[in-house]
């Protein structure tokens, strides 16, 4: 199996007052394509600042992050740009759609970005139905007008999957992508990620429930900022 | 193409955007109106002044005025540039009638009004005689007597309230007695010994309008020669204070005074000689703008001062629309974190800000300047209007010299405010928008977690 992304030895602390508060204390981690991990750990564990650090959205103050053997701290801001846009997909707890735009345009923008405004129109035709086919496999077909307050927290989630899926990218990171719904909403989505990767997708999920983290295929214990065991299933 | 579409999203679902673009409108509104106006009556008193001086003036400030030199005006009128030459004598004196016990300190000047026609306005700020100057100083029910042309203001010509002047039929058969103190070249009182003070008797034959208040309240029409006696400009040798001159059409006003300038100064060159040759030298070669500086600076002077009021509304609106997508920014943190986490550029968000600010002031100036230009159009019904219901009036036509508001909307000066407020916007909306852009994504996306 090819490692797709390996985080090394990652420090990150924030100042706290005169204090600093030490939230990542050399993190290494390995991710093999194609695999399903979960990161569980108590709140404030450091999970979601060590999520954000692989998807780019962060810095860390040590040690370095390598997707597909590249070094992303190298990366220039256009370079950075297009690893969030093209290499991972990034899920959040609060769905984060944009209020403006209805349920095909949320989950149009990554493709908007990438192809600039005259890449887009040429392909319009092509990526709208792509993403039409995204919605209606999450059973979004018939809400693509709809604006993302008409909808209710699990359709939203899947809109912002389905978003983060729409430039195919090798690594969807998710940020406790139940937190916010009932353990029945949950678990639809949780069904709807098992068939993502069962079909090959990349996946990292950040929970602090160890029975939705049962369901990964490896699961990683983060505690007080270190990884203090790593468990796999057969 | 995704800035412009988030930008307009954003427009149409911001009630402060509308704010923004009132703010906008109002400001490009008054703009354009005040301004239409005052460019109005400013270039129509300079019109004005323009019509009472002629293209281009010699003269002196000495009262006792230059040698007149028919040579001179003969070489003046042959020249091709030269469409009209008119000799004047400006004295000063006082008016009173037979028998009564008030007199009224008046300037004159005296003209051939054939002449004075073709070089200025003269002709047309007549009432009687606008299209026979040559009988201008004819009074229609003395013909035989002399005459002379008062200004309206000083003949006493009563107005209706909308400004316009009620003349009689005919002009008022009144007899001036006027007095005036004739210098000699040198300045002294002509004539000592014998009676200081010149008097003759005219009929008021005509009135003039210029549209000038200082001229039209104190200025009396005479012929040149009756002049020249009064001023005693007559001896020992003839004199003149001015020489009005207009050029023909296709002559550039700077370029013709050039040249005139130029003859003046051969002209000088060849009169050393002459024993007044100092008069001549006092003598002063202007365009009418120069000539009529002091009265003319006054009113820029005012026009100048709006457009600085102004430039505070524009620093104004832009505070407005600055504050406006500062709470915007605010507000719209989230969505900023939400495009850099899916690889957005810093400067493709600015420009979701900039856009946004270039509607604004696109859609504010857009109204403005529709809602100014009706408003123009209609600016003298709405005025007559509210004085009719309210006798409200802008300006007192009793007091004013304006007849209707201009409101001649410039095309040019349209485009340049409608330019500036989307400028403003976009400066307004620059430090919000670099302020967006620099957010740090991670930042903005967890304090809307908490
Ligand atoms: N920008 C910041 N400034 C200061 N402290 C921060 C910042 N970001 C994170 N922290 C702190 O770092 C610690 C870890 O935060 P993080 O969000 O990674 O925890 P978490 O494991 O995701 O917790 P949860 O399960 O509650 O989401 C917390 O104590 C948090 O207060
Ligand atoms: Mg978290």
């Amino acid at each position: 199996m090819k490692t797709i992304i390996e985080a090394k030895n990652i420090h990150k602390s924030y100042p706290m007052g005169k204090q600093t508060l030490h939230v990542l204390k050399g993190i290494s981690l390995k991710v093999q394509t194609g695999s399903f991990t979960a990161i569980v750990g108590a709140s404030g564990s450091g999970k979601s600042t060590l999520l954000h650090i692989l998807g780019a959205l962060d810095k860390p103050d040590n040690g370095s992050v390598e997707f597909e053997g590249k070094n992303i701290s190298n990366f220039s801001a256009a370079q950075l740009n297009r690893y969030r846009n093209q290499s991972v997909g990034f899920v959040f707890q609060f769905y984060h759609l944009l209020n403006e735009l209805n349920v095909l345009e949320n989950t149009l923008l990554p493709a908007m970005i990438t192809n600039g405004p005259t890449g887009y129109l040429k392909k319009k035709k092509e990526l709208q139905e792509a993403a039409a086919a995204l919605l209606e496999r999450f059973g979004l077909g018939g809400r693509l007008r709809h604006r993302p307050y008409e909808l209710s927290g699990g359709e939203r989630q899947r809109v912002a999957i389905a978003r983060a899926l729409m430039n195919k990218p090798a690594l969807l990171l998710a940020d406790e992508p139940t937190g916010n719904l009932d353990s029945k909403t949950g678990s639809g989505i949780l069904d709807v990620l098992k068939e993502l990767n069962r079909g090959g997708q990349t996946i990292i999920m950040v929970t602090h429930d160890l029975r939705i983290a049962q369901m990964a295929g490896e699961i990683v214990h983060l505690e007080d900022g270190r990884i203090v065991e790593t468990s796999k299933k057969s | 193409m995704l800035p412009w579409k988030l930008a307009v999203r954003y427009f149409r679902s911001r009630p402060s955007s509308w704010l923004a673009v009132a703010a906008v409108a109002l400001c490009t509104f008054i703009v354009v109106v005040v301004l239409t106006v005052m460019n109005g009556l400013v270039s129509d008193f300079k019109e004005k002044n323009h019509l009472a001086v002629g293209d281009c003036i010699l003269t002196t400030d000495s009262l006792v005025g230059f040698p007149d030199d028919p040579n001179w005006l003969a070489l003046l009128e042959s020249q091709p540039f030269i469409e009209a030459v008119s000799p004047a004598v400006f004295g000063v004196g006082l008016i009173t009638q037979t028998g009564a016990d008030w007199n009224i300190a008046v300037q004159f000047l005296g003209i051939d009004p054939v002449r004075h026609s073709a070089a200025t306005g003269f002709g047309r700020s007549l009432h009687y005689r606008k299209n026979q100057p040559h009988l201008a100083f004819v009074p229609s029910y003395a013909p035989n007597e002399p005459g002379c042309v008062v200004g309206i203001d000083l003949a006493g010509i009563s107005r209706t309230s909308q400004g316009t002047y009620l003349h009689p039929l005919q002009p008022v058969p009144i007899r001036l007695i006027l007095s005036s103190f004739p210098l000699t070249p040198r300045g002294a009182m002509a004539r000592g010994g014998t009676d200081l003070v010149n008097s003759k008797t005219y009929y008021l034959a005509d009135d003039s309008h210029t549209g000038i208040p200082q001229i039209d309240g104190s200025m009396i029409y005479l012929p040149l020669e009756e002049a020249r006696l009064l001023a005693g400009m007559d001896s020992p040798f003839p004199r003149i204070s001015s020489i009005h001159i207009r050029f023909k059409p296709s002559v550039g006003l700077q370029e013709g005074v050039e040249q005139v300038r130029k003859l003046w100064t051969e002209y000088l060159d060849s009169r050393r000689n002459h024993p007044y040759f100092n008069l001549l030298e006092a003598v002063r070669v202007q365009n009418w703008l120069e000539n009529r500086r002091s009265r003319i600076a006054a009113v820029e002077k005012e026009q100048t001062m709006l457009i600085f009021l102004f430039l505070m509304l524009g620093i104004i609106t832009v505070f407005i629309v600055f504050v406006i997508f500062y709470m915007l920014v605010g507000h719209k943190s989230k969505d900023i974190g939400i495009l850099q986490s899916i690889g957005m550029s810093k400067i493709k968000i600015a420009q979701v800000f900039l856009h946004f600010a270039a509607l604004i002031g696109f859609c504010g100036t857009l109204l403005g300047a529709a809602g100014g230009c009706l408003f123009l159009v209609y600016i003298n019904p709405i005025e007559n209007w509210l004085f009719e219901r309210f006798d409200f009036q802008l300006w007192d036509r009793t007091i004013y010299a304006i007849g209707q508001i201009p409101n001649q909307i410039q095309p040019v000066f349209l485009l340049n405010v409608g330019l500036a407020a989307v400028a403003a916007c976009l400066a307004g909306a620059l430090i919000p928008a670099v302020q967006a852009a620099r957010k740090e994504t991670v930042e903005v996306l967890r304090v809307s977690q908490v």
